[in-house]
């Protein structure tokens, strides 16, 4: 019953669930970017003759309750979303990056500070400071992204600060003093090599957080314009017709899913490839 | 306690600044279902406050917190607290439900899966964790509706009023909850089995499963209960958009209404309310932690 265990060390590439979510990643990222030059149907255009189809050779995956290709506005749908991403992972890096380190390298008041307020919005449910963000800065995808993004950055620096100071306090670091380095030549030669590991892991993490909520924000209404091709929206357009057209909702929810579930297994995967000997 | 009652006052001062920073006008916004003139609208402007300096309308509205006043809804035209009041009895529903569903669930994933340590069940458990918290409620409910409520027809897709139409969204909601507390069993548990007192446990002769239900579990259930209290907000926030797919009434309605009107102090409200009890959670979290596990209990006091 009692058995020492002793957890595993693998390369980044040499795992083979890490493999697939790059896959699953570079195929959902790519036909994102190539949208306008694949040979797909139209995302936006309606059409009364083809209303709830199920799947076949003409529509892989069926057309939803407009008529509209369920397949080309999932591909279109991923620049939306996976842009979205990106932009809400890049405001959460960028705030919570610079403050963390800043924070874990002065330190004194200045740290007592800056992780008051951090842990002051991290008391925040995330979707709903999210949520009043869009209050404020009004409906659109813009908001959505910037929302998430700022409710993503507190947890950010926390992590960034937790990092810097761990990897300070290696003996290493006080050899570059010893010899006569200054503070700035230590964060960027000592510390931000060794805190890309971990921040690399939490960051992937949190694009997974800034995905689901985002998608979540456009499924509840608050986000992009009616009828745009975004996996959140599209799962909300098509969830009044359940019944006759389950497809136009399943499809954007497992694209949404099987990419988030990449996200986090890549994040994993750093995890393992970094772990300490 | 300072640190609860920092976290309140910027919660609260966030939420002053953030209606400050929002464009439109109150007194407007308040009035122009009613055709008010230019005139009314200045008269009550002044009757609001709005036109007094920025730090005497802060400490009005701290003061008005204090008793509990949380302002008039643009909306509805009545009280903050009376709106969120009537929203807080099905949202609380489903919130403990799917607490006990996801804790339920994740203890049993946990520990199984520490139990049996790098074996096919071990693998198992991990993927359904990472699986959990990867699926969007939103999807997942949708799914749920179509196969027990379309397809096999067992119970209701939304609304509300009995047990039944609990099930599906405590389901949902739990297993999204499950997997950070499975992982998080999972390694605690993994711990403590190498822990001394574990080891004495068994030299006494305590058979197995005693020891794991008296002692691993229960040093295993302390840090269940601060992945629980850490997740209030993902509890909140999935509570939201579980709300919205099995159109239940609750706070996700109310704020998603509120978004969509700009209904600003309803949204002030929500996000003032939601700080405090995040504040009691973790206090309570500390209390019911320390009474579990011996050693915590002379820190907290």
């Amino acid at each position: 019953m009692i058995k020492w265990y002793k957890p595993r060390r693998r390369p980044l590439l040499r795992q083979p669930v890490v493999l697939v979510a790059l896959g699953w990643l570079v195929l959902v990222g790519g036909a994102a970017l190539l949208a306008p030059w694949l040979a797909l149907g139209d995302p936006v255009v309606v059409s009364a003759e083809r209303v709830l189809l199920s799947p076949k050779a003409d529509f892989l995956l069926g057309t939803d309750m407009l008529g509209r290709d369920v397949l080309a506005r999932l591909v279109w749908g991923g620049r939306w979303t996976l842009g979205m991403g990106l932009v809400g992972l890049g405001l959460a890096v960028g705030l919570g990056l610079p403050v963390g380190l800043v924070s874990g390298t002065v330190g004194g008041w200045l740290d007592v500070v800056l992780m008051r307020m951090v842990d002051g919005m991290l008391a925040f449910p995330g979707l709903l400071l999210a949520m009043a963000t869009i209050a404020v800065l009004g409906r659109s995808i813009i908001s959505v992204a910037v929302a998430v993004g700022l409710a993503a950055a507190p947890a950010y620096a926390r992590v960034a600060r937790s990092a810097t100071r761990e990897v300070r306090a290696q003996p290493y670091v006080d050899a570059a003093r010893a010899i006569g380095s200054t503070e700035g030549h230590v964060m960027v030669r000592h510390v931000l090599p060794n805190v890309t590991a971990p921040l690399l892991a939490f960051a992937a993490t949190q694009l997974g957080w800034i995905l689901l909520n985002g998608a979540a924000l456009n499924f509840l209404g608050l986000g992009v314009e009616l009828g745009t091709p975004e996996w959140g929206a599209m799962l909300a357009d098509g969830r009044g017709y359940l019944r006759d057209g389950p497809w136009a909702s399943a499809f954007p929810g497992l694209a949404l899913t099987l990419t988030v579930l990449a996200v986090n297994l890549l994040a994993d995967g750093v995890q393992e490839a970094t772990r300490p000997r | 306690m300072a640190q609860a009652a920092f976290v309140l006052w910027l919660a609260v001062t966030l939420a002053f600044v953030a209606m400050e920073l929002a464009p439109g006008d109150p007194a407007q916004a308040l009035l122009a279902a009613s055709g008010a003139t230019a005139e009314e609208i200045a008269v009550r402007r002044v009757q609001l406050g709005l036109d007094d300096p920025l730090l005497v309308q802060y400490v009005r509205y701290v003061g008005d917190l204090a008793r509990g006043d949380l302002g008039v809804s643009w909306l509805h035209g009545r009280a903050v607290s009376r709106v969120i009041g009537e929203s807080l009895f099905p949202t609380a529903v489903l919130a403990v439900a799917a607490t006990a569903v996801g804790v339920g669930w994740g203890l049993t994933l946990g520990l199984l899966a520490a139990l049996r340590r790098s074996t096919w069940l071990d693998t198992l458990v991990t993927a359904i964790a990472v699986l959990s918290f990867s699926t969007p409620t939103y999807w997942s409910g949708i799914l749920a509706i179509l196969l027990f409520s379309l397809r096999l027809g067992w119970l209701p897709s939304s609304g509300e009023g009995s047990w039944r139409h609990l099930v599906l969204p405590a389901l949902v909601l739990g297993f999204a909850l499950s997997g950070s507390i499975a992982r998080l069993v999972q390694t605690r548990v993994s711990e403590v089995m190498n822990e001394p007192f574990v080891v004495a446990a068994r030299a006494r002769g305590l058979p197995a499963r005693q020891v794991i239900l008296f002692h691993i579990l229960r040093a295993a259930l302390g840090p269940a209960l601060t992945v629980v209290a850490l997740q209030f907000g993902f509890l909140l926030g999935g509570a939201v958009i579980t709300e919205s797919v099995f159109a239940r009434r609750g706070l996700g309605k109310l704020v998603v209404e509120a978004i969509t009107w700009r209904d600003l102090p309803v949204v002030r409200g929500i996000v003032v309310f939601s700080a405090l009890v995040y504040v009691l959670v973790h206090w309570v979290s500390d209390v019911v932690q320390a009474w579990l596990d011996p050693r915590l209990r002379e820190e907290l006091v």
